[in-house]
């Protein structure tokens, strides 16, 4: 018999977990279909966690709407979820004479839209950018972008709606999708699920996905983005988010601040044929310095300690596609979530939301919503007091096995108990292995505590799930 | 929080750390504390199960474990209180360290002098820039061994190892005997970046290839890697056009080592950007007066032997410092010259005695190791990078050295 539920949500990035978490608020059956082993996994593992202004978008289009509406919710989710936000700002940089009109008539389209932005003079840009170039002569502040964790924002919304009440199927690709009268039914890891309605949040997949039911009326192209994290050593090299002066077609490369206080450099954008090509590329490397370099020239090869590459579902309309599919009733897009797609998530799950209402689903508030009460206590973060009293409720805390971010035992157990299954899980929630020596030190320990709390063999435990396996076998 | 109070604490119990604690103890300081992350001491030493130890300290052919426990036992009848499963977390501009761990939560150390001995960590494929995907297979070459050694499982069965220093020479010949197969070791550089006697003994007698001018230009695999494209190299360090491909499971990464340096950069001590390490004097102490440290936390050794002579120096001192013995002293500069990548210590004091190492930037043939006033003047016959050359000032050298202001050393061709 298969299980039944109102919606069903495909897809568990930041986009589905947003909308999972904010359905959780009603009295409905929800359930979210992930193909891989752990939420997070997809493209939203790699997003450079900017909270954009909105800026840089179009204020006509869907992305720019949502952007600014996006922006504005950051506060008071970061506040639920006791996620870290940080309105660091952002700054358009002037790299020539005839880039300071361009970014004049930002301000001016900023304005009309109600976004803050001011031009900034030589001085005061030293002033509160000292490492910027000496070609550097002008550019745009704007206050209100911010920095969060990406993975911990995803994986706080996803408990927090697991927590009332969403049922996750986590390593379950979805194979076929049916229509059942007004609902569907889906295939999904060799399980049957029925559904009155679907919200279709696969990121890159979403055009396969929408084709089981022909609401594919759009196509996503992968565009890959290379990302490189700096040492954290050098966490006086930006105070901001430093952008070049756009062009019509790119927001180019960036030097970002991220909430660790670190550096990051990228992204490229590449249209690529493979919706798994995560590879990075010398070339890709290359690119981002020399780029980075006219703005910031410090930076330097050396010192990178992580590279990555995510992948952005661009859609053929180049704007999100949120609607529901006239050619599948109760099929609902939520599709080409690229850039901004991180700000503007919170505003996406308000809209489906109202797309269901406007479908005619019947949308009753749940009389209690919990909060969220599973905040990841960094110990790092912690004052001397704090730690004290940490270690004094659970001594776990006092065993220190990620050095480079000093992450404890106790954060690693919370976080398999909070649903991690793998040394990936773990790494974007607690931070033990990002740090400098790539989790040299702490892996072993990491290995103990997902083989101890999941009661699988250490040989079993794996990078990401399916055959990554770390080590070949036990002696 | 709890405090305590003690004349020196020492950061770390490796082959360093316990010759530092063991010195200062020897000379007769009552409260000695020597910390350390791991449940036992002898820091990295415990998973080199391989022999080489000892050679130059105890005239013994020794196994790292078996070089440990000859400290080790020093410890166990001494009244040094070692505190283990304790991760020095904190250390302030005013000697006070503070400790993190399970049995005791955090502990404030009030010293009058701190060795710092946290040795060096490996050197990531991050860090070289290796593009590609990022499946799992992907180990430092000191990963792997622990792997190996201390927790019991084969990290791979199908092996590439990226560079050659001298821990992925061990592991290259340890992943042998455990029955995998080592396809290639790659260098960047047209000489071997380990020993001479490692790759002898762990490549050329396992019949393992290493391929000098050669690097992995790119991963492949989803999950698990599934192979490296490997090219040859040109003068400049550009990939030429030749290259192919090896399929495998497993890369070891063996590509230099740094010193570990997040507690003195807390202090904050100056660091050399030539060793990695802080600055240094010839009594092992860095900036900070009372701090000392030794090892490779100060700069990359290439033998743990030497490590522990540098752990008795730095302890010596740290002992002095804290009875208020330590003479504070004008200090002579040494400056790197010609083909030597660094000289430490960076400074020299008014002592009777020095050791000065040096490294060389590239090997050489016929050489001659000169100073400053010619007050040192060697011929070797070969200097290479990954042999640390290892000069003695004796008291009569330093009568000539103590009216300079820098000390420089060149190494040129002897003619």
């Amino acid at each position: 018999m298969p299980q039944t539920y109102n919606i069903a949500i495909i897809g568990g990035g930041i986009v589905g977990n947003a909308t999972a978490r904010e359905l959780s608020r009603y009295e409905l059956s929800v359930i979210l279909i992930e193909k891989e082993t752990e939420v997070s996994f997809g493209t939203s593992k790699a997003n450079s966690g900017i909270i954009h202004s909105g800026i840089h978008d179009d204020p006509k289009t869907l992305k720019g709407k949502l952007c600014v509406a996006g922006n504005k919710l950051w506060e008071e989710l970061s506040r639920e979820l006791k996620i870290p936000f940080n309105r660091v700002g952002e700054i358009l940089v002037a790299r020539s004479e005839s880039d300071i009109p361009v970014l004049q008539n930002i301000i001016v389209n900023a304005k009309a839209t109600g976004i803050p932005a001011e031009m900034v003079g030589e001085r005061k840009l030293r002033e509160i950018e000292p490492n910027l170039s000496n070609d550097i002569k002008a550019g745009l502040l704007a206050p209100t972008a911010g920095v969060i964790p990406p993975y911990e924002m995803t994986y706080a919304l996803y408990e927090n709606a697991a927590q009332n009440g969403v049922e996750y199927l986590l390593e379950s690709k979805v194979t076929k999708i049916a229509r059942d009268g007004s609902g569907f039914i889906i295939q999904a890891g060799g399980k049957e699920i029925r559904t009155n309605y679907v919200i279709n949040a696969a990121g890159v997949y979403a055009d396969d996905i929408a084709k089981f039911v022909g609401a594919d009326n759009f196509k996503i192209n992968p565009r890959k983005g290379e990302e490189y994290l700096l040492d954290k050593r050098l966490d006086n090299i930006n105070n901001h988010i430093i952008f070049p002066t756009p062009t019509p077609t790119s927001k180019g490369i960036l030097v970002i601040k991220t909430i660790e206080g670190s550096t990051m450099i990228g992204p490229t954008a590449e249209d690529i044929e493979d919706k798994e090509d995560t590879r990075t590329s010398e070339e890709g490397l290359a690119k981002i310095l020399d780029f980075v370099r006219t703005m910031v020239p410090g930076i330097d090869k050396s010192d990178i300690i992580a590279s990555f590459a995510g992948i952005r579902p661009v859609s053929n309309t180049n704007d999100f596609i949120i609607e529901e599919s006239k050619a599948a009733p109760h099929f609902i897009n939520a599709a080409g979530i690229q850039s901004p797609g991180l700000t503007a998530a919170p505003a996406i799950a308000l809209m489906v939301v109202d797309i269901l209402k406007n479908s005619g689903m019947k949308l009753e508030k749940k009389k209690k919503f919990n909060k969220y009460d599973k905040p990841h206590r960094r110990f790092s973060l912690a004052s001397n007091k704090e730690k004290e009293l940490l270690i004094k409720l659970n001594n776990a805390y006092g065993n220190v096995i990620c050095r480079c971010e000093t992450v404890t035992e106790a954060e690693v157990i919370a976080a398999v108990r909070n649903g991690a299954k793998t040394v990936d899980g773990i790494k974007f929630r607690t931070r033990a292995g990002m740090g400098r020596c790539q989790a040299g030190f702490c892996i072993h320990h990491v290995m103990k505590i997902l083989s101890k709390e999941l009661g699988v063999p250490e040989e079993k435990i794996t990078k990401r799930g399916g055959g990554s396996m770390i080590v070949k076998e036990k002696r | 929080m709890k405090k305590l109070t003690t004349d020196i604490i020492v950061i770390g119990a490796g082959p360093g750390g316990m010759a530092a604690a063991l010195k200062a103890h020897e000379m007769g300081i009552k409260n000695i504390l020597l910390v350390d992350r791991l449940p036992e001491p002898g820091g990295i030493l415990q998973q080199c199960i391989h022999n080489g130890f000892g050679l130059q300290k105890f005239h013994k052919d020794l196994t790292g474990p078996e070089y440990a426990d000859m400290y080790i036992k020093q410890l166990k009848s001494s009244n040094i209180q070692v505190l283990l499963q304790t991760m020095a977390i904190e250390i302030s501009n005013h000697n006070r360290v503070i400790l993190s761990s399970k049995a005791d939560g955090l502990t404030e150390v009030c010293a009058k002098a701190i060795v710092l001995a946290m040795g060096c960590r490996e050197r990531t494929r991050q860090q070289v820039s290796i593009p590609g995907t990022r499946p799992s297979g992907i180990f430092t070459a000191g990963v792997a061994q622990r792997f190996m050694n201390i927790e019991g499982y084969l990290p791979g069965k199908e092996v590439v190892v990226v560079g050659s220093g001298d821990i992925g020479l061990i592991m290259a010949r340890r992943m042998t005997l455990e029955g995998a197969k080592v396809h290639a070791v790659t260098e960047l550089l047209p000489y071997p970046g380990g020993l001479t006697r490692n790759i002898v003994q762990c490549l050329n007698d396992y019949d393992i290839p290493l391929y000098l001018r050669h690097n992995v230009i790119e991963i492949y695999g989803k999950d698990r890697v599934t192979g490296v494209r490997i090219a040859n190299v040109g003068e400049e360090g550009s990939p030429l056009q030749k290259t192919f491909e090896v399929p495998c499971d497993t890369l070891l990464f063996s590509v230099g080592l740094i010193p570990e340096n997040e507690l003195s950069r807390m202090v904050p001590l100056m660091m050399s950007p030539l060793t990695g390490g802080p600055y240094i004097d010839d009594t092992f102490m860095t900036s900070k007066p009372g701090v000392f440290i030794c090892g490779n936390a100060a700069f990359v050794n290439d033998l743990a032997d030497y490590v522990s002579l540098e752990g008795e120096t730095a302890g010596g001192s740290a002992a002095k410092f804290a009875v208020g013995n330590y003479p504070n002293d004008a200090r002579i500069t040494t400056v790197a010259g010609q083909n030597v990548r660094f000289v430490t210590p960076n400074f020299i004091s008014r002592n009777d005695c020095a050791t000065l190492y040096i490294r060389v930037k590239y090997p050489m043939t016929d050489v001659r190791i000169t100073s400053t006033n010619n007050v040192i003047h060697l011929v070797k016959q070969i200097v290479k990078p990954s042999e640390m050359i290892e000069i003695k000032l004796d008291a009569e050298m330093l009568k000539k050295i103590k009216i300079l202001k820098e000390f420089k050393i060149d190494v040129g061709q002897n003619n």
